[in-house]
C-alpha cells in the first residue's frame, strides 16, 4: 500500500511528522530504553510519613543482601555536601532526608544493586526508626498559631511563610470596588493536580573516573539549565557534563525541575564506578515529583448594574508544599498569575499572594500552565460567571460587552502585561456560531422544562507564552534566551540545532517546516538535532509554549543569516552585486532576468568551492543566533463546552466542545491541531475527574491510577476546532506558540458548563473537580472540600 | 524457572524468575524496548501487548504465564511489503505525539480490527478505553483506526475485484 496524501510541503503546512517513523515501529528511544554495558539499577526508600523525625537508619541487612553495590543515605550525602540541593525558587530541598521527612513518599535512602528486582528487596531490609510528629495538611492552617514548623533546618524560621507577592495598583482598584453598582466575591480553589505523562521521571548517570566526564540521559525539559545546575551543585566542571534529553514520553512541565533521583543516579555512578539507572513507578511519580496549581483563591469582582466589569481584586493562598520548588522566572514568585484581568477592559486590578510550606510533595508550576496562567484565566472566567449569575445575565453577552477590542491593541494590561495583538469578539462570535448558541439556550430552556439539565459553559483566555526577554526573565540567574545553529552541507542538506526539545510536540517536523520556508529547501532534507548539550547551542529549554515563540524565531533568524551569506555567494557565481538579486523561495536570481538563477543547493556547493568570495566573507554556509524575545506573544481563545448532568447520580456527560484558537500564524496545523486534542482532554480531566486529596496525618490520597483518574477515550467528546489568525507583530513569523492554550483555557469551559445546568438548584459555584459525588453534594446544597478528605 | 514464550513469531528459551513480570521479561532479557512500562496497575496500558492475540496489560502478567504461548509486540506488526495500515493509520492522521502509548494503542486497534474490520467511532472508543494517552485527546487516534479500517477494506476491495 503505498500512502500519498498529505506529501511535504516546502515550508508551513500540513505535513506528516518526521519523528513517526521510529514511534510507530517502537524504535523510539526513551530514557528506560537506555542499557549501558555494565549498568546497575537504583530505588528509593521512600517516608510512609508525611512528617516524622529519623531517629536511626539500619542499612546493614541492606547491604549484605547478595547484588546490592551500594546503599546510600542522608548521612552519606552529607560527607559530599550534597544533602540538600538548590530549588529552582532559591530554596533549598533535601535530596535524602537527614533531620526528618517533610512529606509523605519523601526520599529516605537509594539503593543501587545488579537489577531492579534486588534493588526493590533491598528496600525491604532498611530499618528506619521514625518519630512521627504534628502535620500540616491544610494549607489553610500553614499559619495558624502553634502550627508546626516545617523547615526548621532553615534558620531562624519560626513558621510556615514562603513569601507574600503584590501587582497591580492596590488603592486605585479599591476605590474603583468602592464607587461600583455591583460588588461579587467567591472562594475558588484550583485543587492539587499532577501532570502524570505517561513517561515518568527517570535518568541513567554514567560518570567515567577516567576521562572525569559525566553523561546523563535523564527525562529533562531543559538539558542546558541542568547542565549547568548541576555543575554548580555537584562541583564538577559543566564542560564534562552531557545531558543528553532523548524520547520523551510526555512532559507537560513535570520534567523541568531537578529530582533527588537524578542526582542520586549521578552519586551512585560516582560511588559504583558503573553506569547507574533510576527509573520511578507510578505511586513515586504521582507522589513525589511536582504536583500543579493548589491555589486557594478569594476573587472579587467590581461592575456596573447594566454588565461593564470596572476592577478585579484576588487574594491567593498558595500551597508549594515542603519546599519551594517552582520552576518559573526569578521575578515572579506567582509566576504569571498577574495576568489574572484575562481578556477584559478593566480600570483597575491588584492582587496578592501569600505562598506556605505544607507536609506535601514540592512543586506547583507544572502541567502545561504556562507559569500559573492555568490559575489566572480559571479564576477571571469563573469570577465572570458568577457575576453573570448575579445579574442574571447571558455569560456569553457579559463576555462580550467587556472583551477587550482589536482597535486597542497593543494593549497595557492593569498589571502591567503588554498584550501584542488580538481580535477577540471575532474568536468569541466564532465559536458561538460553530456551537449555535442561541438555540443551544433554546434547548436548555425546553429541557428543563421536562426536568432534564444541560449547561453551556464559556471559557474565553489570554495566554502569555515565550518566556521571555532576559531583562525581565531568568531561572536561576540563567536569562530565558535560546539559541540556534544552522548548517548546510555542500549537497544542500542542512542540519538545525536547537536548545529546546521535545517532549511530543514534534519539533523534528515544525522547525524543519521554518528553514524549509525561509531557504526552500525540503523538511525531508533538513536534520533537527536537539536533547543532548554537546550537540546543541545553550537554551532554557521546552516549557511554559515557549518552544515556537523563543527557538521558532530563532530558527527564522538564523536561516536569514544563512540566505544573507547564500545572497553573497549567488552573486559572486552569477557575477553581479548582491543588490541585483532576488529571493524566491529555494533560489537567487538576477532582477528582471529570472534565467540568471542560482539554486540554494548549487549555492551551497559553491560556498565550500574555491570559488572567490568578496573580501571579508567567510565560506560555507552556516550561521548561529540567539534570541533574546522583545515581549511574550499572547495566543488566545474562545471556548464552548456543552455538557448533560444528571443530578440525581451526578453524572456530567461532555457532550460537545468548541475550541476556536487564535496562536497566530501556524506552521504545521496539523501538529497545532493535535496539540489543542490534548490540552481540551486535560480540561476533562481537572475539571472532572483527576482527584488528588490528602487526609489530615497527610497521606496522598490521589497516588496510583486507579484513585488519581485520568480522562480516557470515553470521557471526550470528539472535539470541533476553529481558528482565528492575529500574528505576532514582533514574533519574525507571526507564531504566538500553543502547546499549553488549551490546557489553560479548557477546565473553565468545563466547570462553567456544569454550573450552568446546576443553575436551577442555585449553585453559584462548586470546586473542582466535579466528580458525580461532588456534583451530586452541590445540587444538594451541600458544601465541598476538594483538597482535604474532610467534608 | 525455564519457559519458552514465541514472541512475533520467534522462539526464546530463558530461565527466569516466578515474579519477573511480562514486561520486563520483553524489555531487559529480549530487548524488546517498544513495550513501555507505566503504572504498574493495569490502569494506563502502556504494557499492552498481545497474548494469544488477545490484548493483555503486560505489567499485570508473568513472564511464566507466557510459558508456551504467542506474544506479540509493535516490534512484530510491520510486515514483509511495509507497515502494517494501523501504523500507517497513525502517521496519517497524527495520532501520535510522544509515542509512548503508541505501541499498546495500535496493537488494541490491530486486535479490534481483526475482529470488526468496520468499527464505528464509539466501537473505537470502547476498545481503547483501557488505555490512557496524555497527548492526543484521542480524537486522532480514533481517526488513525478508521484509517486503518477504510484502506484495509480499499486494499481487500482492489484485490478481489
Amino acid at each position: 500500500m503505498t500512502v500519498t496524501e498529505n506529501p511535504t510541503p516546502m515550508g508551513f503546512g500540513r505535513m506528516h511528522r518526521k519523528e513517526d517513523a521510529r514511534f510507530v515501529r517502537g524504535k523510539g528511544n526513551y530514557v528506560d530504553d537506555v542499557n549501558l554495558p555494565g549498568m546497575l539499577h537504583g530505588s528509593f526508600l521512600r517516608s510512609p510519613y508525611a512528617h516524622a523525625k529519623i531517629v536511626s537508619i539500619d542499612t546493614s541487612a541492606a547491604e549484605a543482601l547478595p547484588g546490592v553495590k551500594a546503599v546510600i543515605t542522608g548521612a552519606v550525602l552529607e560527607t559530599l555536601s550534597l544533602a540538600w540541593m538548590p530549588t529552582l525558587s532559591y530554596d533549598t530541598q533535601a535530596v535524602l532526608a537527614t533531620d526528618k521527612v517533610r512529606f509523605q513518599n519523601q526520599e529516605v535512602a537509594f539503593v543501587v544493586a545488579d537489577n531492579h528486582y534486588i534493588a526493590r528487596d533491598a528496600l525491604e531490609l532498611i530499618e528506619v526508626e521514625y518519630e512521627p510528629l504534628p502535620v500540616v495538611a491544610d494549607a489553610k492552617q500553614a499559619l495558624a498559631p502553634g502550627a508546626p514548623v516545617i523547615r526548621d533546618d532553615k534558620e531562624g524560621k519560626t513558621d510556615n511563610h514562603i513569601f507574600d507577592w503584590s501587582a497591580g495598583d492596590k488603592e486605585k482598584t479599591d476605590a474603583v470596588f468602592a464607587s461600583s453598582d455591583v460588588v461579587v466575591a467567591e472562594d475558588i480553589l484550583y485543587p492539587r493536580v499532577h501532570p502524570s505523562p505517561l513517561e515518568t521521571c527517570g535518568a541513567v548517570a554514567d560518570f567515567d573516573k577516567v576521562t572525569g566526564k559525566l553523561t546523563i540521559y535523564s527525562t529533562t525539559q531543559a538539558p542546558h539549565a541542568h547542565r549547568t545546575v548541576y555543575a554548580l551543585v555537584a562541583g564538577l566542571p559543566e564542560h564534562k557534563i552531557r545531558v543528553i534529553s532523548p524520547d520523551i514520553g510526555g512532559g507537560f512541565g513535570g520534567k523541568v525541575g531537578i529530582y533527588p533521583g537524578y542526582v542520586l543516579a549521578i552519586v551512585g555512578s560516582i560511588v559504583t564506578g558503573k553506569p547507574v539507572k533510576w527509573m520511578e513507578d507510578r505511586n513515586e511519580h504521582l507522589t513525589a515529583t511536582a504536583f500543579a496549581r493548589d491555589y486557594h483563591m478569594r476573587g472579587e469582582i467590581a461592575a456596573t448594574k447594566d454588565g461593564k466589569i470596572r476592577a478585579l481584586r484576588v487574594d491567593v493562598l498558595a500551597d508549594h508544599g515542603a519546599f519551594n520548588g517552582t520552576a518559573q522566572p526569578t521575578k515572579f514568585p506567582a509566576g504569571f498569575f498577574h495576568i489574572f484581568t484575562g481578556s477584559y477592559d478593566l480600570e483597575a486590578a491588584s492582587c496578592n499572594v501569600k505562598g506556605v510550606y505544607t507536609n506535601k510533595a514540592p512543586g506547583g508550576v507544572a502541567y502545561a500552565c504556562s507559569f500559573r496562567i492555568t490559575e489566572a484565566a480559571y479564576l477571571v472566567e469563573r469570577m465572570i460567571d458568577v457575576l453573570a449569575f448575579e445579574l442574571k445575565m447571558d455569560p456569553a453577552e457579559l463576555r462580550m460587552k467587556n472583551l477587550l477590542q482589536p482597535a486597542q491593541f497593543p494593549y497595557t494590561t492593569p498589571t502591567g502585561w503588554e498584550y501584542d495583538s488580538g481580535d477577540y469578539p471575532k474568536a468569541l462570535r466564532l465559536a458561538m456560531d460553530m456551537v449555535g448558541y442561541e438555540k443551544l439556550r433554546v434547548e436548555q430552556a425546553e429541557k428543563l422544562q421536562r426536568g432534564e439539565y444541560m449547561g453551556i459553559g464559556i471559557s474565553f483566555f489570554t495566554e502569555g507564552v515565550g518566556a521571555g526577554p532576559r531583562k525581565h526573565m531568568d531561572i536561576l540567574g540563567l536569562g530565558m534566551a535560546d539559541g540556534a545553529e544552522l548548517r548546510v552541507h555542500p549537497t544542500g542538506k542542512a542540519v538545525l540545532r536547537l536548545s529546546v526539545q521535545t517532549q511530543g510536540q514534534g519539533h523534528e517536523t515544525t522547525f524543519a517546516q521554518i528553514v524549509a520556508e525561509e531557504l526552500g529547501i525540503s523538511p525531508d532534507d533538513i536534520d533537527v538535532v536537539h536533547g543532548d548539550t554537546d550537540q546543541t547551542p545553550f537554551g532554557l529549554g521546552t516549557y511554559g509554549s515557549r518552544s515556537t515563540p523563543v527557538s521558532g524565531a530563532a530558527t527564522a533568524i538564523v536561516a536569514r543569516k544563512v540566505r544573507d551569506r547564500a545572497r553573497i555567494v549567488a552573486s559572486a557565481m552569477l557575477e553581479v552585486s548582491p543588490d541585483d538579486l532576488e529571493w524566491e523561495k529555494g533560489k537567487f536570481f538576477v532582477k528582471g532576468d529570472p534565467d540568471q538563477a542560482k539554486t540554494i543547493q548549487e549555492i551551497a556547493m559553491a560556498a565550500h568551492s574555491s570559488l572567490e568570495l568578496p573580501e571579508g566573507v567567510e565560506g560555507h554556509l552556516d550561521a548561529t543566533t540567539v534570541y533574546n524575545p522583545p515581549n511574550l506573544t499572547y495566543p488566545f481563545g474562545a471556548y464552548i463546552c456543552v455538557v448533560d448532568v444528571d443530578p440525581a447520580t451526578g453524572q456530567v456527560k461532555v457532550r460537545r466542545f468548541i475550541a476556536v484558537d487564535d496562536c497566530g500564524v501556524r506552521i504545521n496545523p496539523m501538529i497545532v491541531e493535535g496539540q489543542v486534542h490534548g490540552g481540551l482532554a486535560d480540561g476533562i480531566g481537572m475539571a472532572l475527574m483527576q482527584l488528588m486529596a490528602f487526609d489530615e496525618d497527610g497521606n496522598h490520597l490521589g497516588a496510583s491510577l486507579m484513585d488519581y483518574l485520568l480522562p480516557t477515550s470515553l470521557e471526550c467528546p470528539s472535539w470541533e476546532l476553529g481558528e482565528t489568525v492575529t500574528p505576532s507583530p514582533h514574533h519574525p513569523i507571526g507564531a504566538k506558540g500553543v502547546g499549553e492554550s488549551a490546557t489553560v483555557g479548557s477546565p473553565a469551559a468545563v466547570v462553567n458548563a456544569v454550573l450552568d445546568a446546576l443553575k436551577p438548584f442555585g449553585v453559584r459555584h462548586a470546586d473542582m473537580p466535579l466528580t458525580p459525588s461532588n456534583v451530586w453534594r452541590a445540587a444538594q446544597g451541600r458544601p465541598i472540600r476538594t483538597d482535604l478528605a474532610i467534608q | 524457572m525455564q519457559i519458552t514464550v514465541t514472541v512475533n513469531g520467534e522462539s526464546h528459551t530463558r530461565d527466569v524468575e516466578p515474579r519477573l513480570l511480562l514486561v520486563h521479561f520483553l524489555r531487559n532479557d529480549l530487548g524488546l524496548t517498544g513495550t513501555h512500562w507505566g503504572c504498574d496497575t493495569s490502569n494506563c496500558g502502556v504494557c499492552t501487548v498481545t497474548l494469544d492475540g488477545v490484548p493483555v496489560k503486560s505489567c499485570t502478567v508473568l513472564a511464566v504465564m507466557a510459558d508456551g504461548k504467542q506474544v506479540g509486540t509493535v516490534e512484530g506488526m510491520e510486515r514483509a511489503d511495509g507497515l502494517d495500515p494501523v501504523q500507517q493509520g497513525f502517521v496519517q492522521c497524527h495520532g501520535l505525539q510522544c509515542g509512548f502509548c503508541t505501541p499498546g494503542m495500535m496493537l488494541t486497534a490491530r486486535c479490534l480490527l481483526d475482529k470488526n474490520p468496520d468499527p464505528s467511532e464509539q466501537e473505537i472508543r470502547e476498545a481503547i478505553s483501557g488505555q490512557i494517552c496524555r497527548c492526543t485527546g484521542y480524537e486522532n487516534i480514533v481517526r488513525s483506526v478508521r484509517w486503518a479500517a477504510e484502506h484495509e477494506a480499499a486494499a481487500k476491495a482492489e484485490v478481489t475485484s
